[in-house]
């Protein structure tokens, strides 16, 4: 009988919670301070996109010449034209060769750090790695400005041409007038990934189970065969998210790209010539710019454009890794 | 030896010869990070012994032409408490939720997408944000507040992130033998759980603010870019903008100088200027990185050991 009353008396206990619990503030709390993320999401991207569209809504500019390739935002001179293609290629571009560059490099490290590297140079090269993703952006630049881009002008200032016997010559390449180019941009922002991608491809081979290793290793393989058959296609959506990531964070790198690449909204014919990008861009105009006058508002819709460009890559790294999850 | 032996004998060769290779290659990509770094850490060591110098930090920065930078080190630092203070207390609560509170439903996983996108959102494009915000349309002009603004907004997802984390570290026993001994969920967070992740807080609270030294987009259009001026410390006001304590004044940090003077800098002493501040900005970051290791792993000993 004792059981039962305490029973009935703990089931009352539960029913019945005090309008304390009810409300259960701290629940509450947290709750809004986790999703104030969400809110923070939604009103920025409402304003950049207010801001993005009053281009074609307040200035009456055609959505089609944002698509063409000449830049000239002055109405003090006649003939205004919004063409962001050059800007649009130019991210595009410095963006793909730093990671063509990046990309290798740190997988290679990721693959060093997890698979050959002994214990001691592991302890060396993890710390270094961690100072490595904390110089700052504007030390990148700077060094960029006072060793690549002088490096880059003397060394290589004829142009490059390659000569076949018989057909004669079949590549030419100008050479760096001033050093300030698509290249030296390009080096900047591969070494600034460097880390980023490193780091998250790392995670992705320490993920892999041991078995798959020593199952591999135990049929006679070499370590490189190991790596190349089965650590890389099972890593596989790891390594694109880095890539992913490293991609988004070079073509948001601002300043110490705008330094180095020279800035201008043409369409380069060569990766030694300068270029611009959509950052660069905005950091450049936006001071000089006013509030409301049509250059500017090119220039919000520039920062849509980077804007969509970054939450597009959210939604690819999502994308990669639900395959992972379905196989 | 018949044929297939040979055969069989020249691919293992070739095989063994890749992986030899392959072993070679990869040492040399983690020398070549080694040697980059050491080479910058060695040009800016050298650069800073021939600059830094008590004048080039606490020197007239109106008066003398190399140096003065302690009022861009004072607001580098003002700027990262102001961020903090926001950024601190709604990270870690945020992180409190995502750890303690958050099902396997929509609103979760709407919050992570969230966290996502806004920090993939370029550092430019949140300055922009803090841009149109502050001094576009509350007309505040650029402000240390505006600034903090657009950094917290910066470093928050980093901040919850690593909040959950350490508090995702602390044993699932913990919670039930503090649940078993009759608390509620809400002491148990506040006096279990929040204690054992301390280590792990502070560890991710110092990486979230080492962040704010060295960025330089985000404060570009919101507290703004002008040359050094001579600061009054002994003038305290909190709304007067010629006081250094005020958050209604304009705030050049470190790196926003840095930068300024590579892109429009007039200074004949520009070099040595900017090599003596990187110097400054690297140890910094370095401290902070060295700061968050070794606190971390203090608390860690101190509070498992009580």
């Amino acid at each position: 009988m004792a059981q039962t009353s305490s029973a009935t008396r703990l089931a009352g206990l539960r029913a019945a919670p005090g309008l304390r619990e009810r409300l259960d503030i701290p629940r509450r709390v947290v709750f809004l301070a986790a999703a104030s993320m969400i809110g923070i999401v939604a009103v920025l991207l409402a304003f950049i996109a207010w801001q993005g569209i009053q281009l074609f809504v307040k200035d009456g500019v055609p959505v089609t010449q944002v698509f063409s390739t000449t830049w000239q935002p002055d109405q003090t001179v006649a003939g205004t034209n919004f063409g962001l293609l050059p800007f649009i290629f130019g991210t595009i571009a410095v963006t793909a060769v730093a990671l063509l560059i990046s990309a290798p490099l740190s997988v290679g490290l990721a693959l060093f750090l997890s698979e050959v590297a002994p214990n001691w140079a592991r302890a060396i090269v993890q710390p270094a790695l961690e100072i490595f993703v904390g110089i700052p952006s504007v030390v990148w630049g700077w060094l960029g400005l006072t060793m690549l881009v002088p490096f880059l002008a003397s060394t290589f200032h004829h142009d490059l041409a390659v000569s076949l016997p018989v057909v004669g010559e079949v590549f030419r390449m100008p050479g760096f007038l001033t050093g300030f180019s698509w290249l030296a941009g390009s080096l900047v922002l591969s070494m600034m990934v460097l880390p980023t991608i490193t780091s998250v491809s790392y995670d992705a081979f320490r993920a892999i189970p041991r078995d798959l290793r020593t199952g591999s290793l135990a049929l006679g393989t070499t370590r490189w065969q190991t790596i190349r058959h089965i650590l890389l296609p099972a890593a596989l959506p790891g390594v694109l998210t880095a890539v992913v990531l490293g991609m988004t964070r070079a073509a948001g790198e601002a300043l110490a790209v705008q330094v180095v690449i020279g800035s201008s909204p043409i369409m380069p014919r060569a990766i030694t010539q300068p270029i611009e990008t959509l950052t660069a861009g905005i950091t450049l105009d936006m001071g000089n710019t006013v509030f409301g006058e049509p250059w500017q508002d090119a220039l919000w819709t520039m920062s849509l454009v980077l804007l969509i460009i970054s939450v597009g890559s959210v939604v690819m790294v999502r994308l990669i890794n639900r395959r992972r999850m379905a196989i | 030896m018949t044929p297939s032996t040979r055969l069989l004998r020249r691919t293992s060769r070739r095989t063994v010869l890749a992986d030899r290779a392959a072993t070679v290659v990869l040492w040399a990509t983690g020398c070549f990070v080694l040697l980059i770094l050491g080479g910058i850490v060695v040009h800016f060591a050298l650069a800073a012994a021939k600059v830094v110098s008590p004048s080039f930090i606490f020197g007239d920065p109106s008066s003398t032409a190399l140096g003065g930078v302690l009022p861009l080190l004072w607001n580098s630092v003002y700027m990262l408490v102001l961020a903090m203070l926001i950024a601190v207390p709604v990270g870690i609560l945020g992180g409190i939720y995502m750890s303690e509170y958050a099902g396997d439903n929509r609103i979760t996983g709407t919050i992570r997408f969230a966290q996502e996108a806004v920090s993939s959102v370029p550092s430019i494009v949140v300055g922009l944000f803090g841009l149109i915000l502050f001094v576009d349309y509350f007309h505040f002009g650029f402000t240390a507040l505006g600034g903090a603004f657009a950094l917290t907004l910066f470093n928050l997802p980093l901040m919850t992130r690593l909040a959950e984390q350490a508090l995702r570290a602390v044993p699932q026993d913990e919670r039930s033998a503090s649940l078993a001994l009759g608390a509620t969920k809400w002491q148990t967070i506040l006096h279990v759980v929040l204690p054992l992740a301390i280590p792990g807080l502070v560890t991710g609270v110092i990486l979230t603010a080492g962040r704010v030294f060295g960025e330089a987009a985000v404060l570009l259009f919101t507290a703004g870019m002008s040359t050094p001026v001579h600061y009054d410390f002994l003038h305290f006001s909190l709304t007067d903008q010629s006081s250094p304590w005020s958050p209604f004044r304009p705030a050049t940090t470190l790196s926003v100088y840095i930068y300024s003077l590579q892109s429009e800098g007039l200074s004949a002493f520009k070099d040595q200027i900017v090599d003596g501040s990187a110097a400054i900005l690297i140890s910094m970051v370095f401290v902070f990185n060295l700061g968050a290791r070794l606190l971390g792993r203090l608390l860690t000993r101190r509070l498992t050991a009580a």
